[in-house]
């Protein structure tokens, strides 16, 4: 179809090209830009007035020529093709293959933007995923469906992390199971350390990649491409996907980038008062359908600036996604891996897809009293840090040692080490056996008696409410002891 | 309610045509025979929208739908009204869109995914309804009255009403039967001679709140089944309260929590801007739990909206409004009503972007310089009042607040706590502790303790207000005992600061927590005085030994400290178990005195060590 080809270019600031003259443009409809060298950029109307089109060029404006550059309206939103054959395929950010394969023919064309989920139409997440770390699996379950970021800093084994749980999930062993990774603004390193370990699992996998020396605006494409491609996967051919995208803050900064030159009042750190929407506008593509087999579980990656979580990326992030894992320097420091720290990390919809019938019966309580517990060794450790380690009580020391070997044996784990559900489970029961039997107030007095066996190791400062025969003896015999001196 | 439209495309229509697309403002020219706020149908596909400002012919329309492929010089058409919500039987148990189009019914025509341009009333119009007339014909009636029942579902009765601004004498009245819901129910005839049909259904702008006769004292507690709220920092059946708190606190559960378990006839959750998985859960949930008042299913009486955070954000902007006139609607018709708005920040953000398309000048933090206007208007329709129907009725308003950065001197906060009365702050640290629901108990506050204190002391117990005082007391001197114990350690302090300490920690966790997802997640006001007064009388006894000189350590050691921490595990009605318990801390904190004295007898004779 030939379509009118105009000129016209009034004025050119940063990515954003200002067309004059120009009529029956629609609002968000796809523009190219003829270059004189036979290249073609693509842009996007972002406003559109009675004499004059605002459009948002994706590969930059260098080198464009007011005079001699010519103009062609689509007409049509940004859109992919789409057939089981992207499966294995690599895209660019702005899903032009890059594999040297060809074009994607499908008879399928989808608007990147989608559409909103109607909440009738969506399934609750229920589904537990094994993901083979026990503080995952155990204390911020990840669920089918469900959208968990990961809350990272720079320099932190982010990226190995959302490898190994692409990798162990159990779902995998799944035929019907497809890895959708974007590379947003990322370095060629780590794409190619994503590529080359997850290639190994087979076909199964759509990647999108804009490196972090390609065109900055771009960046607000990709993501949408990708999770369009997922929806595709999940819902048409009913496909259990994983998504994966990092990084969500070169996301969120080209948004701020396109926003300062359209010359928007900007709210908290200079990003667009439209960032929440924005965001959620990704995020809410996650989730199962009632009626269709597949499902979207969404893992983002975001680097926080300055490891600062009230930035405005994290934040708003954390207002919208199920939960978040996030990553601490101060663990990785200790070479603990995944340094994952369990207080500021939660799974919303965890309390719904473990216990009886899901996980373990156990599961709900033992991962309660493991937060509760974990986050009073912090109370005693900045405590400890005051008066010294020597001047704490034995309950306190107790606390202390169990913080230690929690970090130690729970959180951390050997580098390819994949632990089920049950296995960290146990693990945790020989934790809190650690801790007076009095500290365990999540634990039902029922749970108390069948999980902690009397015949455990004794404690440090045991408590005379245990049944156990031998503890209650040893008061008796000193009274008895005293009884004799006298 | 179509005359007007009507009218309008048969004589001089009006039609409008588009000038700027904007995301979702859009400017338009020809709308000089518009009406401000007027609601009109923008481009081919027909796009429901809203004008907002108006200079000569030319306007500034905001669209509560996606505008993508929009273009200059469509049309722009009036539709005679402002935005209105359809009010009628047919809302309970079902969940509409921020515009009130009903999103199960959408479904159905349009799929799992979201279309545009689609308009659909609320209510389903012919559906078929059992109406018992409630007045005669001579009986003379006025705006607001009730002329016909109309069994909405068992638990609500739906109570026909006669539209604000009509007075005069029955002419008609249907008798008993079956009726569709855009039947006409009723004919008056006014003073001047005019009949006028009153039907089932009728519209209401969401912009105005509704009039009632009186405004009332709000003097009663709506009980929350949470021992934190109930206890502690109570709200009134007609009082308003806000939840702030960073992400991940449990503003939404907390919400939920109370969707579930307050004792209002009707609740309406609003979820503005907040996940689809939440709105869903609640709609797989309510149809299977309880009321713990009437035994029926949850849903029976719940009515949901929902405009999520990936749905039109103008949608967001409105959805409160349409959530509170139908709050209105079922005050009017004599009910208590609890409304949950999750979260209003997500709708001043929805402010705050509109405001940005506009260009208006931003005051705090982009924030337009009306927000704090637009709280305390929206505020200010909950209340218990007196209907024109001579019913007691009230709405009762808990909205959520998601201050970014978790930081509470943010505009919409600051704001917030302005027009409310009942502030539940959620802690992070208590968050992160599981410590749920992680309402502070420092930083929280409630005007309505004193107001709900009388129906407390003459319904649960007569001793509720000086128990509520005395766990406040001792909850603040832990608070700073607490900070003395982080700065140089438990041992340090008299046993008297101690013993604050154990008994706080008794409170925390036997009272303040409570696992939403265990058989604890309706605690009957009567159960959360029981747990209170325990541990205060252990707290009692113990302070009286500890004054004597009995080192805390033996009572610490006592073993029915364990049980106390489990309290709350005890089944509401299970009376005896509590008495036992109680019994047996008091007998043992009485042994533990008497060896004392025995033990310090003993030791006294054999060797004076003082010299």
């Amino acid at each position: 179809m030939a379509l009118t080809e105009y000129t016209g270019i009034e004025k050119i600031n940063g990515p954003i090209v200002i067309l004059r003259g120009i009529e029956g443009v629609g609002y968000d409809e796809v523009v190219e830009l003829l270059m004189d060298d036979g290249d073609v950029r693509l842009g996007r109307a972002v406003m559109v007035g009675r004499d004059a089109v605002m459009v948002q060029v994706f590969a930059g404006t260098e080198g464009l020529v007011p005079a001699t550059s010519r103009v062609r309206f689509t007409g049509r939103p940004l859109e992919i093709a789409l057939s089981p054959s992207i499966l294995g395929r690599t895209f660019d950010g702005l899903g032009r293959p890059l594999d040297g394969s060809g074009p994607i023919y499908g008879n399928t064309r989808r608007n990147v933007n989608g559409a909103p989920i109607n909440p009738m139409a969506r399934v609750y997440p229920r589904d537990f995923i094994n993901t083979g770390f026990s503080t995952i699996d155990v204390l911020m379950t990840l669920i089918r469906g469900q959208k968990l970021p990961i809350f990272s800093g720079n320099g932190l084994p982010h990226n190995r992390l959302a490898i190994q749980i692409a990798s162990q999930a159990r779902l995998l062993r799944a035929e019907n199971f497809a890895v959708v990774f974007a590379g947003v603004g990322i370095k060629h390193d780590d794409a190619a350390a994503f590529v080359s370990s997850l290639s190994r699992r087979g076909s199964n996998l759509v990647l999108f990649l804009n490196l972090a020396d390609d065109p900055v605006i771009e960046r607000i494409a990709t993501p949408r491409y990708a999770l369009t491609a997922a929806e595709y996967l999940a819902f048409d051919l009913g496909m259990h996907v994983l998504v994966i995208i990092t990084d969500i803050t070169s996301y969120c900064e080209a948004l701020r980038e396109l926003s300062v030159s359209r010359g928007e009042i900007p709210s908290r750190k200079g990003y667009p008062s439209y960032l929440y929407s924005d965001l959620a506008s990704l995020y809410e593509r996650a989730g199962v359908i009632s009626g269709k087999e597949g499902s979207i579980t969404f893992l983002p990656i975001l680097t926080m600036p300055n490891d600062d979580i009230t930035n405005p990326v994290p934040d708003q992030t954390g207002f919208i996604t199920e939960g978040q894992i996030v990553l601490s320097r101060e663990l990785d420091a200790r070479g603990v891996y995944p340094p994952i720290d369990p207080l500021p990390s939660l799974s919303r919809l965890m309390k719904d897809g473990i216990g009886k019938g899901y996980t373990r019966e156990d599961h709900p309580s033992v991962s309660s009293q493991l937060f509760a517990s974990y986050s009073r060794v912090q109370e005693i450790k900045a405590l400890a840090e005051v008066v010294g380690a020597d001047e704490l009580d034995d309950d306190d020391k107790a606390f202390l040692a169990f913080g230690e070997a929690f970090e130690k044996t729970f959180v951390g784990q050997a580098k390819d080490e994949d632990r089920d559900i049950g296995q960290s489970l146990d693990m945790s029961w020989r934790l809190l056996a650690m801790l007076p039997t009095s500290a365990l107030t999540r634990i039902s007095l029922e749970d108390m008696e069948k999980y902690i066996k009397p015949n455990q190791q004794p404690r440090p400062g045991g408590e005379p409410s245990t049944n156990a025969a031998a503890p209650a003896a040893s008061p008796a015999l000193s009274g008895e002891n005293s009884a004799a001196l006298k | 309610m179509t005359n007007k439209t009507g009218d309008n495309e048969i004589g001089n229509p009006k039609i409008g045509k588009i000038t700027m697309i904007n995301g979702p403002v859009v400017n338009a020219t020809g709308l000089s025979s518009f009406a401000m706020r007027e609601l009109v149908q923008v481009g081919e596909l027909k796009l429901t929208g809203e004008i907002l400002q108006m200079s000569g012919d030319d306007g500034v329309i905001q669209v509560y739908e996606d505008t993508t492929g929009l273009q200059v010089g469509e049309p722009v058409r009036g539709l005679g009204r402002p935005l209105s919500v359809c009010l009628g039987p047919g809302l309970i148990g079902h969940i509409i869109d921020g515009i009130g189009r009903p999103l199960d019914r959408l479904m159905e025509k349009e799929g799992a995914f979201l279309d545009r341009g689609t308009t659909l009333d609320p209510i389903d119009m012919d559906h078929s309804w059992e109406v018992t007339p409630t007045c005669k014909v001579g009986d003379v009636v006025g705006g607001g009255m009730a002329i016909a029942s109309v069994k909405e579902t068992d638990l609500i009765e739906n109570r026909v009403l006669v539209p604000q601004g009509l007075e005069g004498e029955v002419e008609f009245i249907v008798p008993p039967g079956f009726y569709r819901t855009s039947e006409v129910m009723a004919r008056v005839r006014r003073v001047d001679g005019r009949v006028v049909p009153v039907y089932m259904f009728h519209f209401w702008p969401v912009r105005r709140p509704r009039p009632y006769k009186e405004r009332l004292l709000p003097d009663e507690p709506l009980i929350t089944g949470q021992r934190v709220i109930d206890g502690l920092f109570p709200i009134s059946r007609g009082g308003v309260a806000a939840i702030p708190g960073g992400f991940g606190t449990g503003k939404t559960v907390t919400q939920h929590q109370l969707a579930k378990w307050s004792n209002a006839k009707v609740v309406v959750y609003i979820g503005c801007g907040e996940r689809g998985n939440e709105m869903t859960q609640v709609l797989e949930e309510f149809p299977s739990l309880e009321d713990p008042y009437s035994k029926k299913p949850l849903m029976q009486r719940t009515i949901l909206i929902a405009n999520t955070s990936n749905m039109p954000v103008a949608a967001r902007e409105a959805s409160i409004y349409t959530g509170i006139t139908i709050a209105e609607y079922y005050r009017d018709m004599g009910y208590d009503v609890a409304m949950m708005a999750d979260s209003t920040s997500r709708w001043a953000e929805a402010l705050r972007e509109l405001s940005g398309r506009l260009g208006e000048i931003p005051a705090e933090e982009g924030f337009p310089a009306y927000l704090a206007t637009r709280l305390a208007e929206f505020y200010e329709r909950a209340g218990k009042v007196r209907t024109f129907g001579d019913r007691t009725a009230s709405i009762s308003v808990i909205g959520a607040v998601s201050p970014a950065g978790g930081d509470f001197t943010e505009p919409v906060t600051r704001h917030t706590r302005r027009f409310i009365r009942c502030f539940w702050a959620l802690d992070a640290s208590l968050a992160h502790a599981r410590h749920f629901p992680a309402i502070s108990w420092m930083d929280s506050y409630s005007e309505y303790a004193d107001e709900v204190k009388d129906w407390y002391h003459r319904n649960v117990d007569a001793e509720w207000g000086a128990l509520r005082e005395e766990t406040r007391a001792i909850l603040a001197e832990d608070d700073s005992v607490q900070q003395t114990i982080r700065l140089m350690g438990e041992d340090v302090l008299p046993d008297e600061q101690r013993l604050i300490a154990l008994t706080a920690s008794l409170l925390k966790s036997a009272y303040l927590q409570q696992n939403s997802f265990s058989d604890d997640s309706f605690c009957p006001p009567e159960k959360g005085v029981r747990i209170m007064r325990m541990i205060l009388d252990f707290h009692r006894q113990a302070k009286v030994l500890v004054a004597e000189g009995c080192p805390l350590s033996l009572i610490r050691k006592m073993k029915e400290l364990v049980e106390l921490t489990h309290v709350r595990e005890f089944a509401a009605d299970d009376g005896a178990a509590f008495d036992d318990l109680g019994k047996r801390l008091k007998e043992r904190l009485e042994v533990i005195g008497r060896e004392r004295l025995a033990g310090e007898q003993q030791e006294e004779t054999p060797v004076g060590e003082k010299g």
